[in-house]
C-alpha cells in the first residue's frame, strides 16, 4: 500500500517533470526524481515527524530491481555484449575488486591516521564498506548514460560491467560479512580461499542458472502456439524465477537474470507471435520505467530521516574522494592493459567517460541498509555516506556528464571549415576502411565465433526455436517481410488519402483473402492482405483493369513528384545538406539500448536502407547482365522434406552473389523476390524495374516502390513450407529441373511470374 | 617457426610480394588465411560473389565500389598477390623509407592511398571526377531524404569548390589539393604478442597539419 501510493504518486508527478523540457536537458531525470523524493520525504517528514516511508531493503531488492535487470538484459545488444566480453569481464571482476580493496584500504590507513575521530570500526568492516560502494550500479549507469549519447562501445563497456559486477559485489560482500561475524584473528588463507572459491561458484553458478532459465522459457514460447495470449506473461514469470531461484541458492541473483535475458531474447522473439512481442517491450519497458522511477523517488525520501544521519566530515568527504580517484585509476590501468589485446582500443576519451561514468546507486545503499546492526556499529554511518555518494555520483556526476562529453569531444575534433569535397571524403574515408577491415576479417570472424554461430544455428535454434520461426530467421528475409509490411501499410493509407480504397476493391476479382488462397502456411508469414488479385488474373493487357491502374499511378506519382518540386524553392545549403544526411560508418553509429524508446534507431534505419539499396543496384546488374542471354534456370520446390536437392552451381557470377550473400556458404536460400522469373525477356519480372508508360515516377517514387497494385507484385507470395505440394507452384512444372540441396537448408521458391500462377490456383 | 615457413613457402612468389608491398611474414600468413576463408570453393582466386558473401560490405554504401576496385578492368577473378597488393594501399606509410630516386614509389604512399580513393569516384577511369560520377558517388552516399534536385546542387556546389580549372569535372590534381590538409593515417598492422593474430586497428582522420614526412 505504501508502495503502491508512491508509485502513483510518482507517476502522476512524472509528466510535470517531462513537461518541462529545460530543465531535464541539463538535469537527468534521475537527479531531478531524487529531488523530487527529498520533496515528498520532507512532507511525510511534516506530517508524522518520522520517516514511514522507506525503503527496505526486501522491497528494492525483490520487487523493484528484477524488472530493471530484466527489461536492461532483454534489450542488450547481444552481438556488441558478446564481443566485448572479455573487456566487460576484466572491468567487472578486476574493476571492482581494486575499487573495493583500494578505498577500504585507504580509508583504514586514514582511519589509523586519525583523520576520522573515534569510531568503533575495524580494517574488516571498511573492507565491507569498500566492497559494497565500489559496484557500479547498472540503475544509474543506464539513467545518465540514456541522455548522454556516447558511442556503441564505450556504451557496453559501461553497461555490462555495472551488469556483471553483481557477481564480484555479492560474494566480496558476503565474504566481508561472514569475516566479520567470524572476527579478525579467525581469518586464514582456508578463509581466504574459501572466499575466492565462492565467487566461482557464485558467479559461473548464477550466470549457470540464467542460461538454464533461458532455456526453460524458449521451449516454453516453442509450444505455445495455441495459447498465444498468455506467452507474454511467461516472459516475465520465468525471468523473476530465476532471480527468486538464484536468490534463494545463495547465488548471484542479478547475473542470473542477466543472462536469462541475454540468452532467450533470440528465441523468444523468434517464436513469440508479433503481438505478443510487443506486448512484452512495452510492459517490459513500463515495468522498468516504474520501478527506476521508484527507486529514485526512495532514494531521495530515505534522505529525510533524522534517524540515519551520522555525520563524519573525513569520513564522507575521504569517501567520496577516494571512490572518485581509485576509479580513474583504476580505469585507466585496466584499460591500458587491455589495450595490448583490444583489435580496436578504447581510446583515452573513452577512459575518461568511462571513469566518469562510474556511477554509484540504489544497490550500494540496499547492501548497506541489510548490515546488521549488531555486527557493524556504524551502520548509520555507512548508510549516511553511501546516500552521500550516491547524491554525488547521481546528481552531480549525472548533471556534469554531457556537458563533458561535448566538452571534450569539440576539444579533439575541432575542423576548421571544410570544403564540401573534404566532408565527402572524410565520410567515405570511413566508409572505405570499414570495408576493408570487413574484407580483411574483423573480430566476430575468427574461428571460434564461426564455430560457435554454426553449432548454435544447427543445434540450438533446433531445439529451442519453432521450426517456422527457424525458416524465418533469414535476415533477408525479415528484412523484404518488414519492407512488405510497410509498403502495404503505405500503399492503403495512399489509397485512402486519394478518396477511397475503390480501386483496390475492383469488381474484377473478390478482394483475395492470402489466407484462404495460399493455405496457412502463408499466414505466418505473409500479412493479411487485402489486395486487387486481377491483375494476376488476367495480366496487363486486361484493360480495365490497367486503366484503373493507369489512373492511379499517375495520380500517385505525380504528388510525390509535387512534393519535391515544392522544396527545390528553398534555398539548399549544401553543406548543411550533406552534415545532416551522409551515411554514417559503423564506427559513428549510437547505442542502440534505451530505458524509453526500443523503436528502431537511425542507424539501423540508415543500415537497412544502405542495404536495401545495394541489393537493388546487384539486382539490376544481375537483371542487365543476364538479359537476353540465357534465361535464369528455374528452381522449383521438391516434393518430400527428405529429399536431398541442391541447387545447380550457377557460374553467373551476380546471380550466385545474390545468393549466396547472407548465407556465406555454398547452399543457397531462394529469396524470391531476389530470383527474378525470366522465362522471357519481355515479362519485366522485377516490379520496381518495370516500365510504365504512365507519368514517369521521380526517383524517389521509384525508390518509394511499390505505389501501384502493379507493384504489389512484390508481395507476391513466397514459398516458406517445404511440406506440401502447393498447387500452385505445381502450375510450373514445365522447365523444372529438379536441383539437389543440402539437408539443412529450407528452400524457398518462387517460379515463373505470378501471371502463370493464377492460372490454376484458384480452382 | 616452422609452421610459418611451411605456409610461406606455399604460397608463389612470396618474397616478391613482400618486397613489393612490405608486409612481414606474419601479415602476408594472416592475409592468406583470410583469402582461403574468403574463397570458399577453394579455386585460388575470388571472384565478386565471394567479396557478395562478406555481409557488413552490403551495408557499407560504397562496398560495391570497393570490390569493384579489387578487379582489375576486364578481369572477373582476384588472386592473392592482387589482394595483398590492393590492401597493401592500407598500410601506414614508411616513415623512415630511404629515398631512392629510381625505386618506384610504394603502395603505401600517400599519393597512392589518395589514387585508391580518387579512382572510387571515378569509376570510368578516365582521370577526371565528372559531374555524373560524383552525383553517383553523392547518391550513394547520402540518405534518401535528399531529393534529385538538391543531390544536385551539391554536385554543383562540390565542383565550384574544388573544381580550379573551371573544366566541370574533378581532376587528380585538384582532388589532391582538395585533401592537402588530411592525414592518411590508415590501417596500422600489429601482431598481437605471442600469437600469429593479426591485430587490425584504425586510426581516425586527424585534421593536422600536412606531414612534411611524406611527399
Amino acid at each position: 500500500s505504501k508502495l503502491s501510493s508512491v508509485f502513483s504518486l510518482s507517476l502522476s508527478l512524472y509528466p510535470v517533470i517531462e513537461l518541462n523540457h529545460h530543465v531535464i536537458s541539463v538535469v537527468p531525470e534521475s537527479g531531478l526524481l531524487i529531488i523530487l523524493g527529498f520533496i515528498l520525504g520532507g512532507i511525510v517528514w511534516g506530517a508524522d515527524k518520522a520517516q514511514t516511508f522507506k525503503l527496505l531493503p526486501p522491497t528494492f531488492f525483490y520487487y523493484l530491481l528484477p524488472q530493471i535487470i530484466l527489461d536492461a538484459s532483454y534489450f542488450m545488444p547481444n552481438k556488441l555484449f558478446f564481443s566485448n566480453l572479455g573487456s566487460i569481464l576484466i572491468y567487472a571482476i578486476f574493476g571492482t575488486c581494486w575499487n573495493a580493496a583500494t578505498v577500504g584500504l585507504s580509508l583504514w590507513g586514514c582511519y589509523e591516521a586519525g583523520v576520522m575521530g573515534n569510531l568503533d570500526i575495524g580494517l574488516l568492516q571498511f573492507l565491507l564498506f569498500g566492497s559494497l560502494i565500489a559496484a557500479v550500479d547498472p540503475v544509474a549507469v543506464i539513467a545518465v548514460f540514456e541522455e548522454v549519447h556516447v558511442n556503441e562501445v564505450l556504451f557496453i563497456l559501461v553497461f555490462g560491467e555495472s551488469l556483471l559486477n553483481d557477481g564480484v559485489t555479492v560474494v566480496l560482500y558476503n565474504v566481508f560479512d561472514a569475516f566479520v561475524a567470524l572476527g579478525g584473528p579467525r581469518i586464514d588463507a582456508e578463509e581466504i580461499f574459501k572466499g575466492i572459491f565462492s565467487f566461482v561458484v557464485v558467479a559461473f553458478g548464477g550466470s549457470f542458472l540464467g542460461v538454464v532459465f533461458a532455456v526453460l522459457l524458449s521451449l516454453l514460447t516453442r509450444c505455445t502456439k495455441h495459447i498465444q495470449i498468455i506467452e507474454a506473461g511467461f516472459v516475465f514469470v520465468v525471468g523473476y524465477l530465476a532471480y527468486l531461484t538464484a536468490d534463494m541458492l545463495s547465488l548471484s541473483a542479478i547475473l542470473s537474470v542477466t543472462f536469462c535475458g541475454i540468452c532467450c531474447q533470440k528465441y523468444v522473439n523468434a517464436n513469440m507471435d508479433e503481438k505478443s512481442v510487443t506486448t512484452v517491450r512495452h510492459a517490459m519497458k513500463v515495468l522498468a520505467n516504474g520501478s527506476e522511477t521508484m527507486i529514485f523517488v526512495f532514494l531521495g525520501i530515505t534522505a529525510i530521516d533524522t534517524e540515519i544521519w551520522v555525520w563524519n566530515t573525513g569520513f564522507i568527504l575521504l569517501t567520496l574522494l577516494f571512490v572518485f580517484i581509485y576509479r580513474i585509476i583504476g580505469v585507466f590501468l585496466l584499460t591500458w592493459m587491455l589495450n595490448k589485446f583490444r583489435l580496436v582500443p578504447i581510446e583515452v576519451i573513452d577512459q575518461v567517460v568511462m571513469s566518469y561514468g562510474g556511477l554509484r546507486g540504489a544497490v550500494a545503499y540496499g547492501l548497506a541498509a541489510m548490515l546488521d546492526k549488531d555486527k557493524i556499529p556504524e551502520k548509520n554511518l555507512i548508510i549516511s555516506t553511501t546516500l552521500i555518494v550516491v547524491y554525488f555520483t547521481v546528481i552531480l556526476q549525472g548533471i556534469t556528464m554531457k556537458p563533458l562529453v561535448q566538452w571534450l569531444k569539440v576539444k579533439r575534433a575541432a575542423h576548421a571549415d571544410l570544403k564540401l569535397i573534404e566532408k565527402l571524403n572524410n565520410r567515405a574515408f570511413d566508409h572505405i576502411l570499414s570495408a576493408v577491415e570487413d574484407i580483411c576479417g574483423r573480430i566476430g570472424d575468427n574461428w571460434w565465433t564461426r564455430g560457435w554461430n554454426r553449432f548454435e544455428e544447427n543445434y540450438i535454434s533446433w531445439l529451442l526455436m519453432k521450426p517456422k520461426a527457424r525458416k524465418n530467421r533469414d535476415y533477408l528475409f525479415s528484412i523484404f517481410h518488414k519492407l512488405n509490411l510497410e509498403d502495404a501499410v503505405n500503399y492503403v493509407s495512399e489509397g485512402e488519402r486519394q478518396g477511397s480504397l475503390a480501386f483496390i476493391r475492383s469488381d474484377e476479382v473478390a478482394n483475395v483473402d492470402f489466407k484462404k488462397q495460399f493455405g496457412s502456411e502463408f499466414t505466418d508469414v505473409m500479412p493479411d492482405i487485402m489486395v486487387d488479385m486481377s491483375n494476376y488474373e488476367l495480366g496487363i493487357e486486361n484493360f480495365s483493369v490497367t486503366s484503373i491502374v493507369k489512373d492511379t499511378i499517375p495520380s500517385v506519382s505525380l504528388d510525390i513528384h509535387g512534393k519535391d518540386r515544392k522544396n527545390v524553392a528553398d534555398d539548399i545549403n549544401a553543406h548543411h545538406l550533406l552534415q545532416q544526411h551522409l551515411y554514417r560508418s559503423r564506427k559513428n553509429h549510437r547505442h542502440k539500448f534505451s530505458r524509453s524508446h526500443f523503436s528502431i534507431n537511425q542507424s539501423e534505419d540508415e543500415v537497412q536502407e544502405i542495404f536495401q539499396r545495394t541489393m537493388r543496384s546487384r539486382l539490376e546488374s544481375f537483371k542487365s547482365a543476364k538479359m537476353g542471354v540465357n534465361p535464369a534456370k528455374k528452381i522449383t520446390k521438391h516434393h518430400k522434406k527428405d529429399l536431398t536437392h541442391k541447387v545447380k552451381d550457377f557460374h553467373d557470377a551476380s546471380f550466385t552473389w545474390i545468393a549466396q550473400l547472407y548465407k556465406g556458404s555454398v547452399t543457397i536460400k531462394m529469396n524470391p523476390v531476389f530470383l527474378p522469373a525470366m522465362d522471357s525477356p519481355t515479362h519485366s519480372s522485377l516490379p520496381w524495374l518495370m516500365e510504365t508508360d504512365a507519368v514517369a515516377p521521380s526517383q524517389r517514387a521509384q525508390w518509394r516502390l511499390l505505389w501501384t497494385p502493379n507493384r504489389l507484385r512484390r508481395l507476391a507470395p513466397m514459398r516458406v513450407s517445404t511440406c506440401s505440394t502447393d498447387s500452385f507452384l505445381m502450375a510450373d512444372l514445365e522447365e523444372h529441373e529438379e536441383k539437389p540441396q543440402t539437408d539443412h537448408e529450407e528452400e524457398i521458391f518462387q517460379s515463373g511470374p505470378p501471371k502463370k500462377h493464377s492460372c490454376r490456383k484458384f480452382h | 617457426m616452422g609452421s610459418t615457413n611451411s605456409t610461406l613457402l606455399k604460397i608463389p612468389n612470396v618474397e616478391v610480394l613482400m618486397q613489393e608491398t612490405g608486409f612481414s611474414p606474419a601479415h602476408i600468413i594472416r592475409l592468406h588465411d583470410r583469402f582461403k576463408a574468403l574463397d570458399k570453393e577453394g579455386r585460388g582466386h575470388l571472384c565478386p560473389h565471394d567479396f557478395g558473401a562478406i555481409k557488413e560490405l552490403a551495408m557499407n554504401p560504397i562496398g560495391d565500389r570497393i570490390i569493384g576496385a579489387f578487379f582489375s578492368p576486364g578481369k572477373e577473378t582476384v588472386d592473392f598477390h592482387t589482394f595483398v597488393k590492393i590492401l597493401a594501399h592500407f598500410r601506414p606509410v614508411d616513415k623512415d623509407r630511404p629515398k631512392e630516386p629510381n625505386s618506384p614509389e610504394p603502395i603505401n604512399s600517400r599519393s597512392n592511398k589518395l589514387k585508391f580513393a580518387f579512382q572510387l569516384y571515378d569509376q570510368d577511369k578516365d582521370g577526371k571526377i565528372s559531374r555524373d560520377e560524383l552525383l553517383q558517388v553523392l547518391r550513394a552516399m547520402l540518405g534518401m531524404q535528399v531529393t534529385d534536385e538538391q543531390l544536385e546542387s551539391i554536385a554543383d556546389r562540390t565542383i565550384q569548390e574544388a573544381d580550379l580549372d573551371r573544366d566541370d569535372t574533378i581532376s587528380f590534381e585538384e582532388f589532391r589539393k582538395a585533401c592537402k590538409h588530411k592525414r592518411f593515417t590508415m590501417f596500422r598492422f600489429c601482431i598481437r604478442p605471442g600469437e600469429r593474430k593479426l591485430m587490425l586497428t584504425l586510426c581516425h582522420w586527424s585534421s593536422e597539419l600536412q606531414d612534411q614526412h611524406e611527399l
